[in-house]
């Protein structure tokens, strides 16, 4: 399958990145628009060897997954709307046990069951505060089903080097839409396999003790070391503890692993920013509209760009300031009723500059919706 | 065996005890039985794996010295069948509580028992959630008190032993903290048993659902046990069929088991691969 050209859904997309990234383990509940994530792993998984449970509900899948990366596998499961609500409580676990794992979101119209085969960008403050408590995470998303592809593979990459849940951030348009992709050659683009202990047997091994470089190396359950995985506070074996001390610098750990490497996890594209004096900042399918907006006003004269998020989580907050500080006026095109708005105002100079062109009726934003809103900042009527 | 000298404490990570678990409490005498059962199979723990959820009961896992998993409320199976299923030579070895097992966890138990993949749940039934202070869980049975029924309950109870074997456990057993013997038997052989096995173990819990229900101590608690069971189809049943039978009540070795079929499914899938 090395360089193949496919003609594939969103969905197809992704399940093909996983596969490159060397997924192993994949359960799942049905739910649109996800669905055919599921159904495409059930065939591909065992040709493989690879495992696919459908389990009872999205929480099981979530634990599930959980359960299988500990014993070293790489680990998937995918849902929508609802089932990404259900995923929360375990998502959290992940977060403090530091068990990789991918959760890809194919977002659709909420709250509730919402709109369940139309298209929206509702859960982006969920992927990040989802689940309670402090935490960071890591939550991707793409545009294109080129893009799709690569940032899944991102998304196992990231995964395992941070030890961490990572969201894929997708939406209904991207998930079903049909476009051409490209599977690289093997090699092509980086694959990060998990980092396991040298720790001979017999000498302690602190499953929970970061390196120098923040990492902390992995035994898999059957393997030599036995140590075990809470979901309280723990010690560096794992072992819980309510010491202040512990549960301070775990915690810190925690978020500090993510945010302090912003810099490190963020991707981003951008288009005709460079004397930008309207940019338009978007993500996922609504980046499609704002990018063919901004084209055809380039070839109007009128000096458009658009920055593309990539990274949502951690939030490329100094991205967005230095890449807008030159411009009049900045919008943020997004299903939603302006999550990334609020965000963009935080990172920006002035938030008095910043505007939100959104569609919020599940259907998908289009350049005409944001025109219409940028003609009227720029002062000539709507 | 009642004079068979055990090393369980080979299995037991001392550094952490005394255990939290209450004095009286039945949940020691179970840990008992399966470190007993454990040493008896000579199981290798670097192949075992002990997953839990939350409880009193759960506590069991951060004392063993396996590979240990202790996960979040009700979900202890889901978080074993990834884990088996990933690598099915693993023993799975589930401690769950009432609640936990029932309650919050019961649809993960009966999908776990439907599928008949290779995991022991051992159902430690104290009739009440005992972490949080006391409240009734699915196992308390009708008309007792809880701190969250302290009128009594109208909330019935179920029969964990025909809820498993409805739900296609294929090993069940029952028995009580006062029959520890017992227990290592029934343990030994849901472990060894390939294929969802279930052990109900009544474990009193002296200091709530005792107190609140005017049960008396432990030793009480566990005598009761003694004078409320007999084995499987003892004839007492016919003058007193309020007793509580114990015993195993399926044992069947021919249920395909979940593991086994999908790698059937993997040696089709993989012929068909161009």
């Amino acid at each position: 399958m090395n360089n193949k050209i496919k003609f594939v859904q969103g969905n197809e997309a992704c399940v093909e990145g996983a596969l490159y990234a060397g997924v192993d383990f994949f359960a799942g509940y049905p739910i649109t628009p996800s669905t055919e994530i599921a159904e495409l792993l059930s065939k591909e998984l065992p040709k493989r060897k690879g495992k696919f449970i459908q389990m009872e509900d999205e929480i099981a899948s979530m634990a599930a997954i959980i359960g299988a990366s500990l014993t070293g596998n790489k680990v998937m499961t995918a849902t929508s709307g609802p089932g990404f609500s259900l995923k929360q409580e375990a998502l959290g676990y992940a977060c403090m046990a530091e068990i990789p794992c991918v959760i890809v979101n194919v977002q659709r119209g909420g709250p509730s069951t919402g709109n369940p085969t139309h298209v929206s960008q509702g859960d982006v403050n969920q992927a990040r505060w989802g689940t309670h408590g402090d935490h960071s995470i890591i939550a991707l998303t793409a545009s294109n089903h080129q893009d799709v592809f690569e940032m899944t593979v991102e998304a196992f990459n990231l995964a395992e080097t941070y030890r961490t849940p990572v969201i894929l951030l997708f939406d209904e348009v991207i998930g079903h839409m049909r476009e051409k992709i490209q599977i690289p050659e093997e090699g092509e683009l980086p694959v990060v396999q998990r980092l396991r202990t040298f720790v001979q047997k017999g000498v302690d091994y602190h499953p929970y003790l970061p390196r120098e470089d923040g990492r902390l190396p992995m035994s898999d359950f059957g393997s030599e070391h036995r140590y075990n995985v809470t979901g309280l506070f723990h010690d560096m074996w794992g072992f819980p503890s309510n010491n202040p001390k512990v549960v301070r610098e775990l915690l810190h750990h925690l978020v500090d692993k993510i945010e302090n490497n912003v810099d490190q996890i963020t991707r981003h594209k951008e288009y005709w920013l460079d004397d930008a004096e309207y940019i338009l900042v978007s993500y996922g399918s609504s980046a499609r509209s704002a990018i063919h907006l901004a084209k055809n006003r380039r070839e109007r004269g009128n000096k458009i760009g658009v920055l593309e998020l990539q990274t949502i989580w951690p939030f490329p907050k100094e991205l967005i300031r230095e890449k807008c500080a030159g411009a009049r006026a900045v919008i943020v095109v997004e299903m939603n009723m302006g999550q990334v708005l609020q965000q963009v105002k935080c990172a920006v100079d002035d938030p008095a500059s910043v505007f939100l062109a959104n569609r919020i009726d599940g259907e998908l934003i289009t350049p005409t919706n944001i025109k219409t809103l940028l003609r009227v900042i720029q002062g000539k009527g709507v | 065996m009642a004079n068979k000298k055990y090393n369980v404490k080979n299995y037991l990570r001392e550094r952490f005890f005394p255990h939290i678990w209450c004095p009286g409490c039945g949940h020691g005498i179970v840990l008992g039985s399966l470190l007993r059962a454990v040493e008896e199979l000579e199981l290798d723990p670097t192949n075992t794996v002990m997953t839990s959820g939350i409880g009193c009961s759960a506590r069991i896992s951060g004392y063993v010295n396996f590979h240990s998993l202790h996960t979040i409320h009700g979900r202890a199976l889901a978080f074993a069948t990834g884990v088996k299923l990933a690598k099915p030579k693993l023993n799975l070895i589930v401690p769950m509580g009432d609640g936990d097992a029932l309650a919050i966890g019961g649809n993960h138990f009966i999908h776990a028992a439907r599928r008949n993949i290779d995991i022991t749940a051992i159902v430690m039934n104290n009739k009440i959630y005992g972490m949080t202070g006391g409240q009734f869980s699915p196992l308390t049975g009708y008309g007792q008190k809880a701190t969250t029924a302290p009128y009594s309950t109208i909330d019935n109870e179920f029969d964990v032993v025909k809820l498993s074997k409805a739900a296609g456990a294929s090993f069940v057993a029952r028995s009580t903290t006062f029959h520890a013997t017992e227990s290592i038997d029934f343990i030994k052989r849901a472990i060894s048993h390939k294929g969802f096995s279930v052990v109900e173990i009544f474990s009193q819990c002296p200091t709530h659902y005792g107190r609140k229900n005017k049960k008396g101590d432990a030793a009480n608690m566990m005598e009761n046990y003694k004078n409320s069971t007999v084995p499987i189809g003892s004839k007492k049943l016919e003058k007193d069929p309020s007793l509580i039978e114990r015993g195993v009540f399926v044992d069947n070795d021919q249920a395909p088991e979940y593991c086994d079929e999908y790698e059937k499914i993997i040696q089709v899938a993989s012929k068909g691969r161009a």
